[in-house]
């Protein structure tokens, strides 16, 4: 037993830290990449809900952060994946699961899911901005005329009669978009619940808290990200905008919370085998995580931000921020958490992650890897900025006036 | 004809009991209704195996086998097949360890480092694992590309060349008898020694055993041991609650076991 400890030789060894009685096999397989691949799709779909509810529900005042929302999500979705190839130990072979898939497993349709959306959502984007690109196509020249000609894709119709028909069908597309995204986060709830073995996500109800603080982290981030580039940019922000969202944000960051809690109290109270283990994660290892910082700071503390009347910009933007950092601990919590309790039920596993890239398993799992994928859907927004104008459908004080009254005048009817 | 409302019911009614009740017998009659709900093993002809924990001494022969045979590098925290060292003490207290997988044995009485005197104990036993090769395999079952199988004869496999490594096999065996190889970097678990017994021979594991633990065979098969002990003496599997039907049979298991 003198032996030096090889850690570097096996998988998971270097980040994983065993107390108590563990099986010798068992190292936290999955770390921080399944932390950030439900976080990421999460957004994805949050993000696009809120760009439907001004093309599909009609809420008029979201008109400004609609096309900004739309773009966004598609920049989270081009990156939701890479966190994936990251993982695998086998990246090369990702494409395995198109050619093989085998249907039982609840990753193999990933790649059908991920495609059907993503479709929608260019689909949707190209017919959004399509009269800016004709525009562009025939005034620019160059390289960015050139990107703009191929944009088109050939049409270059922007009669009335075609403008009506790109208007109907990005409204069919944003109404199909959300069961979509709907389906495509659930549908990584239903990865975390099918894992039968890991008591803490075994539970059908984990595609709809999926699904929810999907919808509260992707509203959050476009609130905050929306009031942080327009107050950069020195534009005028329309308060009534922000506060629809809000409003959007405290509704669901309620349903959101009451299934989070159902989830708990369930457990405690049907105390299975497994709940003094689940409890001891709960209660003691994780307290700080679960209880401060996911369910107080992400949730209590911006829930009684968004509640108090009159929220301004700062309270808005420091609610969001909040929001989104507890779903990010959330989705730690429950990835990390549930798979830090022993399948012995008789040990624990710490995570330690990986700051320095002294391995490819360390690079690849570590921090640098983390902070990459968490930065680029902003660059890739950066970039759609460039090319589309994202930020430019914007309300004037008056127009922002106008659905002030608006909506004063539909609540006082109700 | 005219009908009161009230014969109308009573009619109605009788003649639904009438219909319904013999066929609601005839259901109960059928055979497969009369049948046990209760399957001890596979009724196929499927390689099976028993661990007979009563007669093990915890030596680690078994694991240093299976390390060689099978070619995982032997300083490496992973294996296939690994021995398990429970001690419950006077006060109640169960300590369990396997420290490198048991593959150096037990050598002192030091679980999980503690030292524990010997009239301290109330009961100790070693308790040999490996994959269970379930009938019902819930690693097989998430396997996204289909690189880890059943075959006909009841061994679950992995396809080196096609894994990707995604690793949710490992996260859905509730037995964690799976691991991604050091070398090869694709999921990896006992094959039963599948080149080995395919040529007649027994598993490294089963025939490493000094001490006759392990046993190997086909399960329907008048003539296999394995197959008279599961059928004809007590024997008990590690966590049926999760439905797998693991084909890993034990003697003597106790209820601290994880
Ligand atoms: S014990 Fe685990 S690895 Fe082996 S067949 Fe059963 S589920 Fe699969
Ligand atoms: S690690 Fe390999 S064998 Fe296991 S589920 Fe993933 S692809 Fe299949």
């Amino acid at each position: 037993m003198s032996e030096p400890i090889e850690g570097h030789l096996v998988h998971g060894a270097i980040w994983t830290i065993k107390e108590l009685y563990t099986y010798p096999n068992e190292y936290l397989y999955w770390t921080v990449h399944i932390v950030i691949y439900p976080f990421l799709t999460g957004l994805v779909a949050g993000a696009f809900v809120l760009s439907s509810l001004y093309h599909v529900f009609g809420k008029n005042e979201l008109r400004p952060v609609s096309k900004f929302a739309l773009v966004f999500s598609l920049a989270l979705l081009i990156m939701a994946p890479t966190p994936l190839l990251f993982h695998l130990t086998k990246p090369w072979r990702a494409l395995n699961t198109m050619l093989t898939p085998h249907f039982y497993s609840a990753i193999s349709a990933f790649i059908f899911v991920y495609l059907t959306y993503m479709s929608i959502v260019v689909a949707e984007v190209w017919f959004v901005f399509r009269p800016f690109i004709v525009q562009q196509a025939r005034e620019k020249t160059g390289y960015l005329g050139l990107l703009y000609k191929v944009l088109t894709l050939g049409s270059y119709d922007v009669s009335e009669r075609a403008l009506a028909l790109d208007h109907k069908i990005s409204k069919i597309l944003a109404a199909v978009g959300i069961p979509a995204a709907a389906l495509l986060h659930g549908y990584v709830g239903f990865i975390f619940g099918s894992v039968k073995t890991v008591p803490l996500w075994k539970t059908p109800l984990m595609p709809f808290i999926f699904l929810m603080s999907a919808v509260i982290s992707g509203l959050a981030i476009c609130i905050a990200t929306y009031i942080a580039v327009m107050t950069f940019k020195k534009t005028y922000i329309c308060l009534t905008t922000v506060r629809s969202m809000g409003k959007t944000l405290t509704l669901f960051l309620i349903i959101a919370f009451l299934l989070e809690s159902l989830d708990i109290v369930f457990h405690a109270y049907t105390a299975e085998e497994f709940w003094a283990i689940l409890s001891e994660i709960i209660f003691h290892r994780f307290s700080v995580n679960i209880l401060v910082l996911q369910w107080g700071l992400g949730m209590i503390v911006p829930l009684v931000l968004l509640l108090i009347p009159n929220a301004g910009l700062i309270r808005s933007f420091v609610a969001s921020c909040l929001v989104v950092f507890g779903v990010f601990m959330m989705r730690w919590d429950v990835v990390i958490g549930g798979q830090s309790m022993s399948r012995s039920l008789a040990g624990f596993m710490k995570f330690k992650m990986p700051i320095l890239p002294t391995s490819i398993d360390a690079f690849r799992e570590g921090l640098i890897v983390v902070i990459f994928l968490l930065v680029m859907p902003f660059v890739l927004l950066y970039v759609f900025n460039k090319v589309l104008p994202v930020f430019r459908d914007i309300f004037t004080e008056e127009e922002c006036e106008i659905h002030t009254k608006e909506i004063s005048r539909k609540e006082a009817h109700t | 004809m005219s009908l009161s409302r009230r014969d109308f019911l009573r009619m109605g009614f009788l003649a639904v009991c009438g219909t319904v009740i013999p066929l609601g017998s005839l259901e109960i009659l059928k055979p497969e209704a009369m049948a046990s709900l209760v399957h001890p093993y596979s009724k196929r002809k499927r390689w099976a195996y028993v661990v007979d924990t009563t007669k093990c001494v915890g030596c680690g022969m078994c694991v240093k086998a299976c390390k060689l045979e099978n070619e995982i590098p032997f300083n490496a925290d992973v294996q296939r097949t690994w021995v398990e060292r429970y001690v419950q003490l006077n006060s109640g207290e169960v300590i369990i360890d396997s420290p490198r997988g048991a593959r150096y044995g037990y050598t002192s009485n030091d679980p999980q480092g503690r030292a524990v005197e010997q009239d301290e104990i109330a009961k100790g036993f070693f308790v040999p694992k490996l994959c269970n090769h379930c009938e019902k395999p819930s690693c097989v079952q998430v396997c996204p590309v289909g690189a880890t199988y059943a075959t006909p004869d009841g061994v679950v496999l992995v396809d080196r060349k096609w894994c990707i490594g995604c690793g949710y096999c490992i996260t859905n065996c509730p037995y964690f008898a799976r691991f991604f190889h050091p070398v090869v970097n694709t999921a990896d678990k006992c094959t039963f020694c599948y080149h080995r017994i395919t040529k007649g021979l027994n598993p490294a594991c089963v025939q490493a055993c000094p001490f006759g633990v392990r046993k190997f065979g086909k399960l329907n098969d008048p003539d296999s041991e394995v197959f008279k002990i599961i059928n004809t003496e007590r024997v008990a599997v590690l966590k049926p609650e999760f439905g797998n039907e693991p084909h890993v049979f034990y003697i003597g298991l106790d209820h601290i076991v994880r």
